[in-house]
């Protein structure tokens, strides 16, 4: 007689424990994923570049998965502006790191997983040495410097790179350098005009927006990591989201190009390069201070603005924004002439009312004093040059204002 | 000639909010996708002209799709447009 204590009673020839098949077995029992996928899963390691909008989905699913080891790369710090979107935050962790407090989550959401946190800009000078201890990187970043940054190292260091983005209603999702296919470069040889690109912080975007697009680059991350199962990588393809018109569309794209100076035949980029220099604009999606393009004589600073209300000097405030920032907050009597329609005819005519007729001052106001800046020189190409000097811009705008002169102002 | 223009990723913002356009050229059978560009330029478009076009092709930053392919797959700006086809521009997202 065998000693039934001797005996297991079952067998399975992998390492998943009880708890582990309790946790995953919906997705155990997924076709294409099964024991062997759950195991690769948990072996796989993932950098997530950004841990904004993009990187709280595909930290918080991939987390879920059980992706054994996520990177989590972020300099920035959590503000009670981002919680409408990017969900792996919360109030309590208004100041903390948005790497350590996304971590945190990560941790509280399935303990079997390892973080790493890298509270850091990503660079020249730190992204190989970074990405070199993951399989797999998700560029779920916010501009145009980090990206080309990511998939140069990426290409350098051989990894395959799923790549979000998003802005307004709209979403873009798609794999670079995997399987022969094209990297970031092949597509977008030359980087964006500065002028062209339009942050978050500026056209705004949705929450379900990034939502949608993090969870598609959580599941390429799954697919990739569970080696293409039904040859369904997004790679060669791009899928575009429109949230608005609730379309997704999926088209093909270029393979690797051979010319490409990065992944082609004769690469001229060997080692990664100054990306801030080369896209013309910051590893941030924070615009910072915006510089002086107006000659002196057309700057207002907001202590002298707020010198000429105190002495009601009269004059016209002309606010520039779109009409629903201006609808959001607004000095007492301004117009709203958005940036758009500045330089239209009645537009025109109506500022050629103010500075000819009621010979009064004209000044220009926007969020940030850039806009302002745009306004005042599309004027001057279409106002007699006689009142030129009767235009000013209001440098740093509004959020110039609430800093300096009225707190109370709301910012956004 | 019947040809759809499609713009997303905010460039509709440049041809009047509206991100369909069908275009009909009565006297034409083909038109080069470069001459439509440039028709696009002068005769949709509605402010920055430079926002779309550089160097007489679309600027850096913007896909162009022939048919839901880029046109790379193709023969890029040397693509001749037949009636039916559509072409979409797509201005590349950079947010997160």
């Amino acid at each position: 007689m065998q000693d039934s204590s001797n005996i297991a009673s079952y067998t399975q020839n992998h390492s998943l424990d009880n708890k582990e098949i309790e946790r995953y077995g919906r997705q155990l029992i997924t076709p294409d994923i099964g024991v062997q996928g759950q195991m690769l899963l948990k072996a796989a390691k993932v950098l997530i570049v950004g841990a904004g909008g993009l990187g709280c989905p595909v930290a918080l699913y991939l987390a879920a998965a059980g992706v054994g080891m996520l990177g989590i790369v972020d300099y920035d710090t959590v503000e009670i502006g981002n919680l409408h979107r990017q969900i792996g935050h919360r109030e309590s962790s208004t100041g903390v790191p948005k790497c350590e407090s996304l971590a945190a989550q990560i941790k509280e959401l399935n303990s079997l997983v390892e973080t790493k946190t890298f509270n850091t800009v990503f660079t020249s000078d730190t992204a190989i040495d970074i990405i070199k201890q993951f399989d797999i990187v998700v560029d779920a970043s916010d501009n145009v410097a980090t990206r080309y940054l990511v998939s140069d190292a990426c290409v350098l260091t051989k990894k395959p790179l799923v790549s979000g983005s998003a802005l307004k209603w709209e979403g873009q999702v798609t794999v670079y350098n995997y399987n022969n296919g094209p990297c970031y470069r092949c597509l977008f040889p030359v980087p964006p005009p500065a002028e062209t690109v339009t942050r978050c912080s500026d056209g705004g975007v949705l929450g379900p927006i990034v939502g949608v697009i993090g969870s598609l680059q959580a599941l390429e991350t799954i697919k990739i990591i569970n080696n293409n199962p039904q040859n369904g990588v997004l790679s060669g393809r791009l899928m575009i989201y429109d949230g608005l018109a609730a379309v997704f569309r999926t088209v093909r794209i270029r393979s690797k190009q051979a010319s490409c100076q990065v992944c082609g035949d004769n690469p001229t980029i060997t080692q990664l390069i100054d990306y801030t220099q080369f896209c013309r604009s910051n590893y941030s999606e924070s615009a910072g201070k915006v510089e002086d393009r107006v000659e002196k004589e057309k700057i207002l600073t907001v202590d002298q603005y707020n010198d000429i209300l105190k002495s009601s000097t009269k004059h016209i405030l002309l606010d520039v924004r779109p009409k629903n920032q201006f609808e959001i907050c607004s000095l007492p009597n301004s117009f709203n002439i958005p940036i758009e329609d500045i330089d239209k005819e009645d537009s025109i005519e109506k500022i050629n009312v103010w500075v000819k007729d009621d010979q009064l001052p004209v000044y220009l106001l926007c969020r940030r004093g850039n806009k302002s800046q745009d306004a005042v020189e599309s004027i001057c190409k279409k106002i007699d040059s006689k009142f030129h000097s009767q235009l000013k811009h209001i440098k740093d705008g509004l959020l110039g204002w609430a800093e300096s002169i009225d707190p109370s102002f709301p910012i956004y | 000639m019947k040809v759809t223009v499609e713009l997303s990723g905010g460039l509709e913002l440049l041809f009047d909010k509206k991100k369909t356009h069908t275009l009909e050229f009565a006297d034409k059978d083909e038109i080069p996708l470069r001459d439509l560009i440039l028709y696009m330029r002068d005769n949709l478009l509605k402010e920055r002209a430079e926002l779309f076009v550089v160097d007489n092709t679309v600027r850096p930053g913007i896909l162009v799709l022939i048919n839901d392919a880029d046109w790379e797959l193709y023969d890029g700006i040397e693509y001749i447009v037949k009636n039916g086809d559509t072409i979409i521009f797509i201005s590349t997202l950079h947010g997160g």
